[in-house]
């Protein structure tokens, strides 16, 4: 994969941002996930090449902390909550329907690249059992049988951009 | 605000906030004021629209003079969100939408009556609750770590002096030597609050006696345990008390900069910590020769990025530096080999906001709260199956009973409680038999649980527990950092044995296997993850063994939770043939035909979703 200069620039500056900070590779590699969704191998070798630091002790890093990806996310990343607050009001079975209707298993991205899933620990919004977001937005005592909808909310906006 | 360059001017910008606060809170100030929840649960239930047209509706009426508005920390009774309160009556309007914001703007802001119909109602009584001190589920609380949560602005310094904030930093740099402040807190009994419960007073003495050019302070912000929401309010709530704390601690034993590790998933937190360290420091707070003393200190922010295993002190202190966040042998401990090799103390965040409290109101008069040896109070994050979900703060000693019931409410929908667990995935469950148990550190651990850093999980009879056990023993295997093999193959084999018997391959040999490998795990795992990864199995077999029986020699999962161990049925006799749950399924296993014959699902075919019990209007489906 060939890195656009711009990324480079981009992922330059970030690196620049944090030189004077000890020890600065989590925060380089947290705004680089915050700002282009993932870190690819090409990209770790930039970081590399600024810092110093090897790529195999980056890519030690990127796979270590389930919030870096080595793959880029769908455009409406789907996080169920599976904190034990939410599980024991049983948001597994959101977890399922999204699995069963979308066609993926959580932590994967349609083939579209509309949607990801993810199982994720805790948003503590835990009096709103069993919670889930999708891009941020909370939905609140989710039902599987709201599932269906959810999904439907998000392709008609989608078709409607179109 | 000018800078805060002396103990004369810190005193005087006290005096001023105390007094502007006080005005503010009993209507002195001639107007009213509104203060909405902005904790992460009210926010996720439209707490930040709701500000916002309070805001336009109060520009609107021409009010913004009249009337002063502004966001606070968490309430606690997070199933009762969103809250408004009105001050200088202190009424309470609970789960307000956005429709209700004209009513209260209408009737109470301009017509002075209170708005009936948004307050909370006793569930026992049946009574409308107008004022905050009087619903029951605030009775029993004290707030000491969560001091000023809910009343003070987080965003303003100004709030925070107005609120007992920086007392105890000025009394600790103009009265006490390092030594005293340190004899304060051993004396309070304070003991960790992240859940090893590690007298805070003894650490500090540890660093203290280590001869170094550098030492910090780390705050512990990665709150993991799945369900806890702690440290996550105190930060929403009050970040200057917390970052007090740690000023104290490097105080006490030398340290001149500190480090909070957040977990990346409080942005909230994060933001709120934020603006603290940026106005402290602007005024003078943090940085060099603080009020003009020799002292110097200060704080920096570092995030998490979603690693469990990053609330192992040492696994933090080896993210901060940017490596995996594995944990280190210890000893050395950090407290004389830490952060970059220096001396270093890590605490959690609600033992840095008790810090405050101990030196303003004295250690003798702390340590009246409490057992023998847990002093103080604690933070609970009560959730799962109870009525009162949200965060409570109750003297150590209180009940489980009193929890539960008393503060919590009880459990919804007439379920029989079954078990509550505690210290998350390191802890264990406690059942009807322990629920007069004093809640301190000791006593949980002689039950088979432990404190942990607070989360409270209440399980009722619909609930499995070796489906709980199993859920513990997925989150350890994702998380476990793979530096030792007792915990990396181990936790593995475990959660495989574990997935037999919720499956129907189970049999007492695998609970007996299970047993021994869970004891031999606690025995060699490196760090406290690996040692207490078992507890779930252990204490959920220990006080389940009729459970664990039924799945391996029955079959059966009593509860009707573990999927290959059930099964949905159609009562033909209960059946009106109306279809509805065959034009449901979405996997098409249901066969009848419409007004002739009764409906029967295909087992074979059936993935148990449930989607055809929840739709029936007949009652016709159960599991079984």
């Amino acid at each position: 994969m060939k890195i656009r200069q711009e990324v480079r620039v981009g992922v330059e500056s970030i690196c620049d941002r944090y030189a004077n900070e000890p020890s600065p590779l989590m925060m380089i590699l947290s705004s680089i996930q915050k700002e282009y969704g993932y870190i690819p191998l090409e990209v770790q070798e930039i970081v590399s090449e600024k810092t110093g630091i090897p790529v195999a002790e980056i890519y030690g890093v990127v796979t270590f902390y389930s919030f870096f990806s080595l793959n880029p996310k769908g455009k409406y990343v789907i996080g169920i909550c599976l904190g034990t607050a939410c599980y024991v009001k049983n948001s597994q079975a959101i977890v399922d329907k999204f699995s069963a209707l979308l066609g993926i298993k959580p932590g994967e991205t349609t083939e579209d690249g509309l949607f990801t899933i993810e199982a994720v620990r805790c948003m503590g919004a835990c009096a709103l059992a069993p919670a889930m977001e999708v891009n941020g937005k909370v939905y609140p005592k989710v039902t599987p049988n709201q599932v269906e909808a959810i999904i439907k909310e998000y392709r008609e906006k989608e078709s409607e951009v179109k | 605000m000018e800078r805060i360059t002396s103990p004369e001017v810190l005193q005087k910008e006290i005096d001023v906030q105390t007094k502007a606060l006080e005005d503010k809170l009993t209507g002195k100030n001639l107007k009213r004021a509104i203060c909405v929840c902005a904790g992460t649960g009210c926010l996720a239930n439209n707490s930040k629209a709701i500000l916002e047209e309070i805001e336009r509706l109060l520009k609107q009426k021409h009010l913004e003079d009249k009337v002063t508005i502004n966001h606070v920390g968490c309430f606690g009774f997070c199933s009762q969100g969103p809250f408004v309160k009105i001050y200088p009556e202190g009424t309470l309007y609970h789960a307000v939408k956005l429709k209700d914001v004209a009513h209260i703007i209408e009737d109470d802001i301009i017509g002075g009556r209170v708005c009936e119909d948004l307050l909370y109602v006793d569930p026992s009584t049946h009574q409308k609750v107008a004022k905050q001190e009087d619903i029951n589920f605030y009775k029993k609380q004290v707030r000491v770590a969560l001091h000023g949560c809910a009343t003070i602005n987080p965003d303003l310094l100004e709030e925070s002096l107005g609120y007992d904030g920086f007392k105890a930093l000025k009394k600790v740099l103009t009265e006490m030597t390092p030594e005293e402040v340190i004899k304060e807190v051993t004396d309070s009994g304070l003991r960790g609050r992240g859940g090893g419960g590690f007298p805070t007073g003894r650490k500090w003495a540890f660093a203290a006696s280590v001869k170094s050019d550098k030492k910090y302070v780390v705050c512990n912000g990665d709150e993991g345990d799945p369900g806890a929401f702690m440290d996550r309010s105190i930060l929403e709530g009050n970040p200057f008390d917390v970052i007090e704390g740690m000023m104290i601690a490097g105080y006490a034993y030398g340290a001149d900069e500190g480090y909070f590790y957040v977990r990346a998933e409080y942005p909230v937190a994060v933001e709120r910590l934020q603006r603290a360290i940026e106005d402290m420091t602007k005024v003078g707070l943090l940085g060099d020769h603080i009020l003009g003393t020799n002292f110097s200190f200060r704080a920096h922010l570092r995030l998490g990025a979603g690693a469990f295993v990053c609330g192992e002190e040492t696994a933090l202190l080896n993210s901060i530096e940017g490596q995996r966040g594995m944990p280190r042998p210890r000893p050395p401990f950090p407290a004389i080999k830490g952060l970059w090799g220096k001396p270093t103390c890590v605490n959690n965040v609600e033992t840095l906001a008790t810090v405050p409290y101990i030196i303003r109101v004295g250690a003798a008069e702390f340590a009246k709260m409490g057992t023998q040896k847990s002093k103080g109070t604690k933070v609970f994050a009560l959730g799962g199956k109870i009525n009162n979900v949200g965060l409570v703060e109750v003297p150590m000693g209180t009940t489980l009973r009193t929890l539960i019931y008393d503060i919590g409410g009880g459990i919804p929908g007439g379920k029989a409680f079954k078990a509550i667990q505690t210290g998350g995935p390191s802890g264990g469950c406690l059942t009807e038999k322990d629920l007069d148990t004093p809640i301190d550190y000791d006593s949980l651990l002689a039950k088979g649980s432990m404190m942990g850093s607070g989360g409270a999980i209440v399980m009722d009879e619909d609930n499995c527990m070796v489906d709980v056990a199993h859920f513990y023993m997925d989150f350890i295997c994702n998380e476990s950092c793979g530096k030792c093999s007792h915990c990396r193959i181990g936790t593995k084999r475990l959660f495989e044995m574990l997935t037999d018997v919720t499956e129907g391959r189970g049999s007492e040999k695998t609970l007996e296997d299970m047993e021994y490998l869970a004891t031999v795990i606690k025995g060699g795992a490196l760090c406290a993850l690996g040692q207490t990864a078992a507890n779930p199995i252990l204490s959920t077999m220990a006080n389940f063994p009729e459970e664990y029986k039924a799945h391996v020699v029955d079959k059966k999962c009593p509860a009707h939770v573990c999927k290959k161990l059930m099964a949905y049925v159609i009562d033909p006799n209960k059946c009106k043939k109306c279809s509805l749950c065959a034009r449901n399924c979405p996997v098409s296993c249901i066969s009848g035909v419409p007004g002739k014959e009764a409906y029967v699902i295909d087992q074979a075919k059936c993935i148990k979703c449930g989607t055809c019990m929840g739709g029936c209007r007949f009652g016709a489906i159960s599991k079984e």
